[in-house]
């Protein structure tokens, strides 16, 4: 069940990273094709989350590819709050085309089907839950803070086509990509305050020395931005320092791990 | 029932001719009441066209009746007026309103103002069914058009390409302060567009203090002296700049504390004079962007482009709607032949419970009730058919054919005629 649910998803994905790119053509149907292939496609994949749960002895997300599906389905989840509406469907363009293709490697590393695990214990599910959507939540504020820098690049260009494009406004993105970072930082904190529970001495790996550089540097933006005025560009420009730890060295520490 | 259409519009008319024959809102409403003596009429008028829809039964009397109203509206001037006049019928009629509702017939293409004057000029019309359902089905075609195309979005003119770019900077402009240098008119046609978006004038900074003032009573906010104005920047989020100065009236020098002090918040120069007042350079700092005169137009040439690509895709639209009004009224043709065998079907129904009657009446009345629905269901079933492929064949211009043959079969006409 779970294997035939996962095609549904990712041809619905797949369908919206490519309708996206036809929105960069002007604002229309294919905006609409694509919110429906993301709306359409998130209930598949918690149809199928909610399968992998049911049939799995255990914890079915414990492994890195079953992390990247639950991961995929919490970015997605965010970007649905806001990607619905038109001024923001260009944000999807940045979000959609990266999910699919995590979801894709989800799928070849066997993340997306049904297998027995060992009972992790429902305080390390609720850990890893919590991490997850924090990184997710990062990862769609990082989404923003890359349209940010794309906008502000048109903007200062002085591109005569700049009104052609539905985009966010500036101001907005730099707003709502601060609280995302906010909300993704205190889900972070709650993950990490579980975490410690069940915390043993020689527990220390790359996995949590990266996720606590994470947590520094999305702390410190947010404090240089309330307390400095670094907004705009500058905390944009923080925002993807902390994707790239979130989506290229997390993932190389926890295959490494 | 025929549909005509009599004008006069930019296209063929001069402004001198134009005004001659425009009414206003209650204008237009007079002359279609005055027109509407056996027949419906909306007048529509605005600075581009005056159009009189008519329709009617009365085929042949429709367009003689609209063209002289348009030329005693003339007065003088009714000679010049005749040859250019245009007259449309039915489909092209329809087809050329949802054009116009749309955008396509302006100046502009997809200009916002036309969708209001034709709701306006419907609700002050004298309509009935035809000019009723044209009217709707052209608002919904206008409003298709915006929704479903980018048409009516990108600004047409510097003043709304100004205030389009302040939306792309801080969307809602609720709240959002506006600081104008130089009190030209330049600068007052885009603070007054920015307000109509919600943004308020905080000040009006200018060389004569009195013209400030005057200004400032206009658009809002108060004076203030051009040497005061560094400070106003740590306020303001749109600085509007059209002074006569040969110079940089703001550089970076002169900016440069102020902008520090704004903590990373954008700030918007849209600098309109020639030579130009806003030192380019300033473009260079975090979170401040730059526009003169130059690149304005650039953005309304672009957005007027914009909109004709997009109005190919409107004109998709329209020809849609176009479509579902001809089939519609098309179908208007088989409405008496499906009504008189609705009646004559019903009429046989009546008539064969009215023979039992003398049976019927020994059942109990939930039974009685009973025989007259199953009747009156086995009726509505064997017409069901029958109607819905007269409508289809109505749409596909046969229709008068089909209904021919539903009177003949089942002596329609006849029953008519015996009567």
């Amino acid at each position: 069940m779970a294997e035939l649910l996962v095609w549904p998803v990712l041809i619905a994905y797949g369908e919206a990273a490519f309708a996206y790119a036809g929105e960069l053509r002007g604002p229309g149907f294919a905006g609409r094709l694509a919110v429906w292939g993301v709306r359409l496609g998130w209930i598949a994949q918690t149809a199928l989350l909610v399968v992998q749960a049911i049939d799995t002895d255990g914890f079915p997300w414990g492994t890195w590819a079953g992390a990247l599906n639950l991961f995929v389905w919490l970015v997605v989840g965010a970007y649905l709050i806001w990607g619905c509406r038109p001024r923001y469907r260009l944000l999807g363009l940045a979000v959609m085309p990266p999910a699919a293709a995590l979801l894709v490697a989800a799928w070849a590393g066997g993340g997306t089907g049904v297998t027995t695990r060992d009972e992790p214990g429902a305080l390390l599910a609720f850990h890893v839950g919590l991490m997850l959507a924090g990184f997710a939540g990062l990862t769609l504020a990082a989404g923003m803070a890359a349209l940010y820098l794309w906008q502000e690049r048109r903007l200062k260009r002085r591109d005569a086509h700049l009104l052609r494009l539905r985009v966010p406004p500036l101001d907005a993105l730099d707003r709502l990509s601060a609280r995302t970072s906010l909300t993704s930082l205190v889900v972070l904190s709650a993950g990490m305050v579980v975490g410690l529970a069940s915390f043993q001495r020689g527990d220390f790996d790359a996995a949590i020395a990266v996720s606590l550089a994470i947590w520094a540097l999305v702390a410190s933006s947010l404090l240089l931005r309330f307390e400095v005025g670094v907004r705009g560009r500058r905390f944009a420009v923080l925002l993807m320092l902390v994707l790239g730890l979130v989506v290229v060295v997390l993932p190389i520490t926890h295959f490494a791990s | 029932m025929k549909l005509t259409l009599v004008g006069v519009s930019h296209h063929q008319a001069p402004v001198e001719l134009r005004e001659r024959v425009a009414v206003d809102i209650a204008g237009a409403s007079a002359l279609a009441r005055s027109l509407a003596d056996g027949c419906e009429a909306v007048v529509l008028s605005t600075c581009n066209r005056t159009e009189l829809y008519l329709a009617s039964d009365r085929d042949a009397a429709l367009e003689e009746h609209a063209g002289r109203a348009l030329l005693d509206l003339a007065g003088d001037e009714g000679a010049a007026l005749a040859p250019v006049l245009y007259r449309l019928g039915d489909d092209s009629a329809a087809l050329h309103l949802f054009r116009v509702a749309a955008g396509l017939d302006s100046l502009v293409p997809g200009e916002g103002e036309i969708l209001g004057q034709v709701r306006d000029a419907f609700e002050a019309g004298t309509t009935g069914p035809l000019l009723d359902r044209l009217f709707r089905q052209a608002l919904h075609a206008g409003r298709r058009a915006r929704v479903e195309t980018a048409i009516g979005e990108s600004p047409a003119s510097v003043p709304a390409a100004a205030a389009a770019l302040a939306q792309q900077v801080f969307g809602e402009l609720g709240g959002r302060g506006v600081v104008l240098v130089g009190a030209g008119k330049m600068s007052e046609l885009t603070a007054r567009n920015l307000r109509t978006r919600g943004a308020s004038v905080l000040a009006v900074a200018n060389r004569t203090m009195e013209h400030g003032v005057e200004l400032a009573r206009q658009v809002g906010g108060r004076a203030i002296a051009l040497d005061a104005l560094p400070e106003e920047l740590r306020r303001a989020d749109v600085v509007v700049s059209s002074t006569s100065a040969p110079g940089f009236v703001l550089d970076v020098a002169r900016a440069g504390a102020a902008l520090r002090g704004r903590r990373g918040r954008p700030l918007l120069f849209v600098d309109l004079a020639v030579p130009r007042d806003v030192d380019p350079a300033l473009a260079g700092v975090d979170g401040c962007f730059v526009y003169d005169v130059d690149d304005l137009e650039a953005v309304v040439e672009a957005s007027i482009a914009g909109r004709r690509a997009e109005a190919v895709r409107a004109e998709r639209i329209v020809a849609s709607e176009a479509e579902r009004f001809r089939e519609w009224q098309t179908s208007l043709a088989v409405v008496p032949a499906i009504a008189s065998l609705r009646a004559r079907a019903e009429e046989i129904r009546a008539a064969e419970l009215a023979k039992a009657e003398g049976r019927l009446g020994r059942l109990p009345e939930s039974e009685r009730r009973l025989v007259e629905a199953v009747t009156s269901q086995i009726v509505a079933k064997l017409l069901h058919t029958p109607t819905v492929r007269l409508k289809e064949a109505a749409a596909a211009a046969d229709g008068v054919i089909y209904a021919d043959v539903v009177r003949h079969l089942f002596g329609l006409g006849e029953e008519e005629q015996q009567s």
